[in-house]
C-alpha cells in the first residue's frame, strides 16, 4: 500500500488498509454498562450524547415557553397570562435558548462527538476536563432552574441595568448560573484547541483539516477570549446588586451604557460561538452529498477565522441608539459590514461546491439547503440593521427579533439539525425514516417562515419588541405568526417521534451510509470506545472525492503503531531507493 | 417590489423619513435580487446535478481566483454603498437645525412627560408645530427607556443621569404614535404617547391655553380627565380590577394595610402623599414602582383627582 516517502529525514510509516467493521458486536454504547459508567465516563462520544440529552431538554422547555408567548400574543391585550408573567417567560425563553441550547449545541454536542473522530484521535486532549465541563454545565443549569422556581427573572436575557439592579425576582441566582455555565464553555474551547493542535492523526496537516475542525477551532478561540468578559460583567452586576457598589446603576454613580458595552463585548462574539460551528457542519454536509471536493477550502477556513476576529470588533452595533458617540456608531457600522463579506463568501463557496456535483437529496442535504436560504435572509436583514439611519428606525422592533431568529434558528438550528441527521447513523448505528424526516422538515420550513416573515413587516411598521400589549393594527400579523409557531411545534414533535423510533426500531446503519470520504466515517457505526482499532493515516484531503475510497481507510500497519521511533522501521525500500 | 417595500413601512411624516426609506428600499430590492439568484441556483443545481448513479464522478474544481475575487469585491462595493448612505442619513438624524424648537422629555416608569418653554407639562401627549424642527432633550427618572416615533423614523434611548436628544420636523398636521422601545418592566408595553402636530398658529394657541383650559371645569370631571391624561389609569383601574397598582374604586376612606404592617386611612393627605411621594408608603402586595408627580401636578389638580376618587365608591 501507499507509503509516505519523500525525504530521508521524514519518519516512515508502513500503512495498510483497514476496512471499517460493519455493525460491530461491541461499541462505545455497550462496552461500559450502567448508569454509573455513563455518569463517570470520560469518552467524548458519551459526553457529547449527555450534552445532546441536556440541550434537547432545554430546547423543549425554551420551545414550550415560545409557544406560550405566541399564544398570549394572539390578542392585543391580555389573553391568558399577566404582564409580569409574560416578561418572565420571554426572559427565560431567550436565556434558555441562548445559554443552554444554542451555545452548547455546536461545540459541546456535535463538536464533542465528532472532533476526535475527525482527527483520528482516541479522545479529546483532556478527557477528564471534558467531563468536568459537562458537570459545570449541569450545575449552571441547576442554578438557573433554582432562579426560575424562586421568583423568576424578568429582565430580558440581556440583564440591562439599571432595571436588572432594581427589579424583584432572583436575578442573582440566574446570573450566577450563567456565570458558572461560562466556565463550561471556556474549558470546552480550551480542550478543543489543544486537541486540534496536538492530536491529529499522522498526515492531517493544517491544509487537510476538515472544515468542521476549522469551524470549531475558530469557535474555541472566541469561547476562550470572550466568555471571561461575560463572567466579569455578571460578577460586577452581582456585586452591584448584593453589595451596592455603583458600577452600572446611575443611582449609585454607575453608567448603564458601560454595562451594555461589557455585555455585548461577550454577547456579540457569542453569536459567532453559535453560528460558526454551523458553517463547519454545512461544509461537511454539502461536500458529502454533492460527492465533490469543496470549493475554496482556504476561503471557507480562513473566513471562519476572519469572522471570529472581526466579530470581536462589532459589538457596538447593538447600541446605535443607546447614547454612544456618533464616531463609535460610524466605526461599528463599518466593521459590521466587513464581517458580512466573509459570510457572503461562504455562501458562494457552498453553491460552487454543488455546481457539477452528484447531489443526493437526503435529509441532511435538504437541511443544508434550507440553511442556505434562511441564513441568507438572516444575512441580508443584518445588512439592513447595520445601516445606521435605517437601524435608528428598526432598532428594538420585531424586525430585530425576526432577523436573529433567521440567523439563529434558520441558520444555526437548521445547521445543527443537518449535522444531527448527518451523524445520527454514526452516533447510534441506526437509520431514521427518510420519509418522516422530510415531512417534518417541510413542516418546519413552512412553520418557520410563517412565524418570522410577518415579524419583518410588523417590525418595519414599528411594532416594538418585548411588548405584552400591542396596538390593534398588528393583530393579524401576530396571529399568522402564532399559527406558524404551532406548525413548528408539530414538526419538532414529529422529529422527536421518528428519532425515538429510530433508536428503538431503526434499521442498522452501515459504517458509511453517505459514501463520505471524511475520517469519522472510516470506522464502525457506532464506533468503538476508542474510536479506531488502529492509528489512522491520512494522505488525502478530507474532500478528495476524486480519489478512491481505499485511500481514505489507511492506518499504521505495525503493531507498535508508530511509537518507539528507535526501532527499525519495517518498510521495504522503494524501488528508487534500492536502485 | 417597491410596493411591497412601501407596505412594510408606516407613513413617512417627517423631513428625514424619506431618506431613510430610500435606503430601506434599496437594501430590500438588492437583497431580493440576490436571494432569488441564490435560491434559483440552489434549486437548479440540485435538479440538474442530481445523483444519477452511485458511481458518479465529479470534476475537481478546488478554486477559481477570478470568480472568487468577483464575488468578494461586488458585495464589498455594495456594502460600502450601504454604509456610506446609512452614515450620511444618520448624520442628518443627529444634527438638529440651530433654530429647532426645544421640548424637555422625561421618561418615568411608565409614562412620558413633555415640558414646554412656558412651564406647562403634558403627560403622554407631545404637541409640536408642523414644518418646524423640534428637538427633544430627554432623560429618565428611573430605568432605561427609549422614545420611538415610527412615523418620523426616529428613536433614541432615554437614560437616567444623562441627557440624550433627537430631532424631527413633522410635515403633516395630525397624530402619530410614540412607543417606549427599551424594555422597562411590567407596563413597558403601555408606555405609549401620542404626538399631536398642529399648525403654527394652533400650536401657539395650544401653548398659551394649555395650562388654563381646565380652569372652568367641574373638579370631578377635571380629576377624571387628569387621571387619563397623566396615565394614572395605566396602573390604577376605576372598576376594581387589579393592575400594577391598587384600584381607585372603593379607595376613598378605606383602611389600607402597608408593607410594614401600618394601617392607614385613605384620606386627602394619604392620597396627596401617594401622588407626590409614592414610595413613602407602599400598599401590601404591591411593588414600589410609581414615579413621583411632584412638579407635574399642581395643588388644584391634585384636589381634582381626590374629588374624582371620592366618586368611585
Amino acid at each position: 500500500m501507499a507509503t509516505n516517502d519523500s525525504t530521508t529525514n521524514v519518519k516512515r510509516l508502513q500503512v495498510r488498509r483497514y476496512k471499517p467493521e460493519e455493525n460491530p458486536e461491541t461499541h462505545y454504547l455497550n462496552q461500559e454498562k450502567g448508569l454509573w459508567a455513563w455518569l463517570t465516563t470520560v469518552d467524548h462520544k458519551k459526553i457529547g450524547l449527555m450534552y445532546l440529552g441536556s440541550i434537547a431538554f432545554f430546547f423543549f422547555i425554551g420551545g414550550v415557553l415560545a409557544l406560550l408567548l405566541r399564544t398570549e400574543l394572539l390578542t392585543p391585550a391580555r389573553s391568558f397570562m399577566d404582564a409580569d408573567v409574560y416578561n418572565q417567560v420571554f426572559t427565560l425563553h431567550g436565556a434558555i435558548m441562548i445559554f443552554f441550547f444554542l451555545i452548547p449545541a455546536g461545540p459541546a454536542v456535535l463538536g464533542n462527538f465528532i472532533l476526535p473522530l475527525q482527527l483520528g484521535a482516541k479522545d479529546v486532549a483532556f478527557p477528564r476536563l471534558n467531563l468536568a465541563s459537562f458537570y459545570i454545565y449541569v450545575i449552571g443549569a441547576l442554578f438557573t432552574l433554582f432562579a426560575i422556581v424562586t421568583g423568576g427573572v424578568d429582565t430580558g436575557w440581556t440583564f440591562y441595568t439599571p432595571y436588572s439592579a432594581t427589579t424583584g425576582g432572583n436575578v442573582m441566582a440566574m446570573t450566577l448560573g450563567i456565570f458558572i455555565l461560562g466556565f463550561s464553555s471556556i474549558l470546552t474551547g480550551l480542550n478543543f484547541i489543544v486537541t486540534i493542535h496536538k492530536m491529529r492523526a499522522p498526515g492531517i496537516t493544517w491544509n487537510k483539516l476538515p472544515l468542521n475542525m476549522w469551524g470549531l477551532y475558530a469557535t474555541s478561540i472566541i469561547q476562550i477570549l470572550a466568555t471571561p468578559v461575560l463572567a466579569i460583567t455578571l460578577l460586577l452586576l452581582t456585586m452591584e446588586r448584593a453589595l451596592g457598589i455603583g458600577i452600572f446603576d446611575p443611582a449609585l454613580g454607575g453608567d448603564p451604557v458601560l454595562y451594555q458595552h461589557f455585555f455585548w463585548f461577550y454577547s456579540h462574539p457569542a453569536v459567532y460561538i453559535m453560528i460558526v460551528p454551523g458553517f463547519g457542519i454545512i461544509s461537511e454536509v454539502i461536500s458529502t452529498f454533492s460527492r465533490k471536493i469543496i470549493f475554496g477550502y482556504w476561503a471557507i477556513a480562513l473566513s471562519s477565522l476572519a469572522i471570529a476576529f472581526i466579530g470581536f470588533l462589532v459589538w457596538g452595533h447593538h447600541m446605535f441608539t443607546a447614547g454612544q458617540s456618533s464616531l463609535a456608531n460610524m466605526v461599528f457600522s463599518f466593521l459590521t459590514f466587513l464581517v458580512g463579506i466573509p459570510t457572503g463568501i461562504k455562501i458562494f463557496n457552498w453553491l460552487a461546491t454543488m455546481y457539477r456535483g452528484s447531489i443526493d437529496m437526503k435529509t441532511p442535504m435538504v437541511y443544508a439547503m434550507v440553511f442556505l436560504f434562511l441564513f441568507t435572509i438572516g444575512g441580508f436583514t443584518g445588512i439592513m440593521l447595520g445601516a445606521l439611519s435605517v437601524d435608528i428606525h428598526l432598532h428594538d422592533t420585531y424586525y430585530v427579533v425576526a432577523h436573529f431568529h433567521y440567523v439563529m434558528m434558520g441558520g444555526m438550528v437548521m445547521a445543527f439539525l443537518a449535522g444531527l441527521h448527518y451523524w445520527w447513523p454514526k452516533m447510534f448505528g441506526k437509520m431514521y425514516s427518510e420519509f418522516w424526516a422530510k415531512v417534518s422538515l417541510a413542516l418546519l420550513f413552512v412553520g418557520f417562515n410563517m412565524t418570522f416573515l410577518p415579524q419583518f413587516v410588523m417590525g418595519s411598521q414599528g411594532m416594538p419588541r418585548r411588548y405584552f400589549n400591542y396596538i390593534d393594527q398588528f393583530q393579524s400579523f401576530h396571529q399568522f405568526s402564532t399559527i406558524g409557531a404551532y406548525i413548528m411545534g408539530v414538526a419538532f414533535l414529529l422529529m422527536a417521534g421518528y428519532m425515538l423510533h429510530s433508536l428503538l426500531r431503526g434499521k442498522p446503519a452501515s459504517s458509511n451510509p453517505w459514501g463520505s470520504r471524511a475520517l469519522e466515517w472510516q470506522t464502525a457505526s457506532p464506533p468503538d470506545l476508542h474510536n479506531f482499532h488502529h492509528t489512522p493515516v491520512v494522505i488525502n484531503g478530507p474532500y478528495d472525492y476524486h480519489k478512491p475510497m481505499s485511500e481514505f481507510q489507511l492506518g499504521i500497519a505495525t503493531s507498535h503503531n508508530g511509537h518507539h521511533a528507535g526501532e527499525a522501521v519495517d518498510v521495504s525500500k522503494t524501488e528508487k531507493e534500492q536502485a | 417590489m417597491n410596493r411591497l417595500s412601501e407596505f412594510m413601512l408606516p407613513p413617512a411624516k417627517s423631513t428625514t423619513a424619506e431618506a431613510t426609506d430610500a435606503l430601506f428600499h434599496f437594501i430590500n430590492v438588492t437583497s431580493v435580487i440576490l436571494l432569488v439568484g441564490i435560491t434559483i441556483a440552489i434549486l437548479y443545481f440540485s435538479w440538474k446535478y442530481r445523483r444519477r448513479s452511485d458511481d458518479d464522478v465529479t470534476p475537481v474544481i478546488a478554486h477559481n481566483s477570478k470568480l472568487e475575487i468577483t464575488w468578494s469585491v461586488i458585495p464589498l462595493i455594495l456594502v460600502l454603498i450601504v454604509f456610506g448612505w446609512g452614515f450620511s442619513g444618520y448624520l442628518n438624524l443627529i444634527t438638529p437645525p440651530d433654530d429647532a424648537y426645544e421640548i424637555r422629555v422625561v421618561g418615568k416608569s411608565w409614562l412620558w412627560e413633555f415640558h414646554y418653554e412656558t412651564g406647562h407639562v403634558s403627560v403622554n401627549e407631545l404637541h409640536v408645530p408642523v414644518n418646524r424642527p423640534v428637538k427633544l432633550i430627554m432623560s429618565s427618572d428611573d430605568v432605561l427607556h427609549s422614545l420611538y416615533i415610527p412615523d418620523y423614523r426616529v428613536k433614541m434611548d432615554v437614560l437616567p443621569n444623562r441627557y440624550t436628544s433627537l430631532w424631527f420636523e413633522a410635515t403633516e398636521i395630525g397624530e402619530s404614535i410614540i412607543f417606549c422601545t427599551e424594555y422597562c418592566g411590567t407596563a413597558h408595553s403601555n408606555m405609549l404617547a401620542t404626538a399631536y402636530v398642529h399648525s403654527a398658529e394652533d400650536f401657539e394657541t395650544w401653548l398659551e391655553t394649555a395650562g388654563s383650559a381646565d380652569d372652568d371645569m367641574d373638579p370631578v370631571e377635571l380629576g377624571e380627565r387628569l387621571v387619563t391624561r397623566n396615565a394614572c389609569n395605566t396602573c390604577h383601574s376605576a372598576d376594581g380590577s387589579r393592575l400594577t397598582g391598587p384600584t381607585f374604586q372603593g379607595l376613598w376612606m378605606s383602611e389600607r394595610t402597608m408593607e410594614d404592617g401600618e394601617v392607614v386611612t385613605a384620606d386627602e393627605n394619604y392620597i396627596r402623599e401617594s401622588i407626590l411621594e409614592p414610595n413613602a408608603r407602599i400598599n401590601q402586595g404591591y411593588d414600589p414602582v410609581m414615579p413621583s408627580y411632584a412638579g407635574s401636578l399642581n395643588d388644584r389638580q391634585i384636589d381634582a383627582i381626590i374629588e374624582y376618587i371620592k366618586t368611585l365608591q
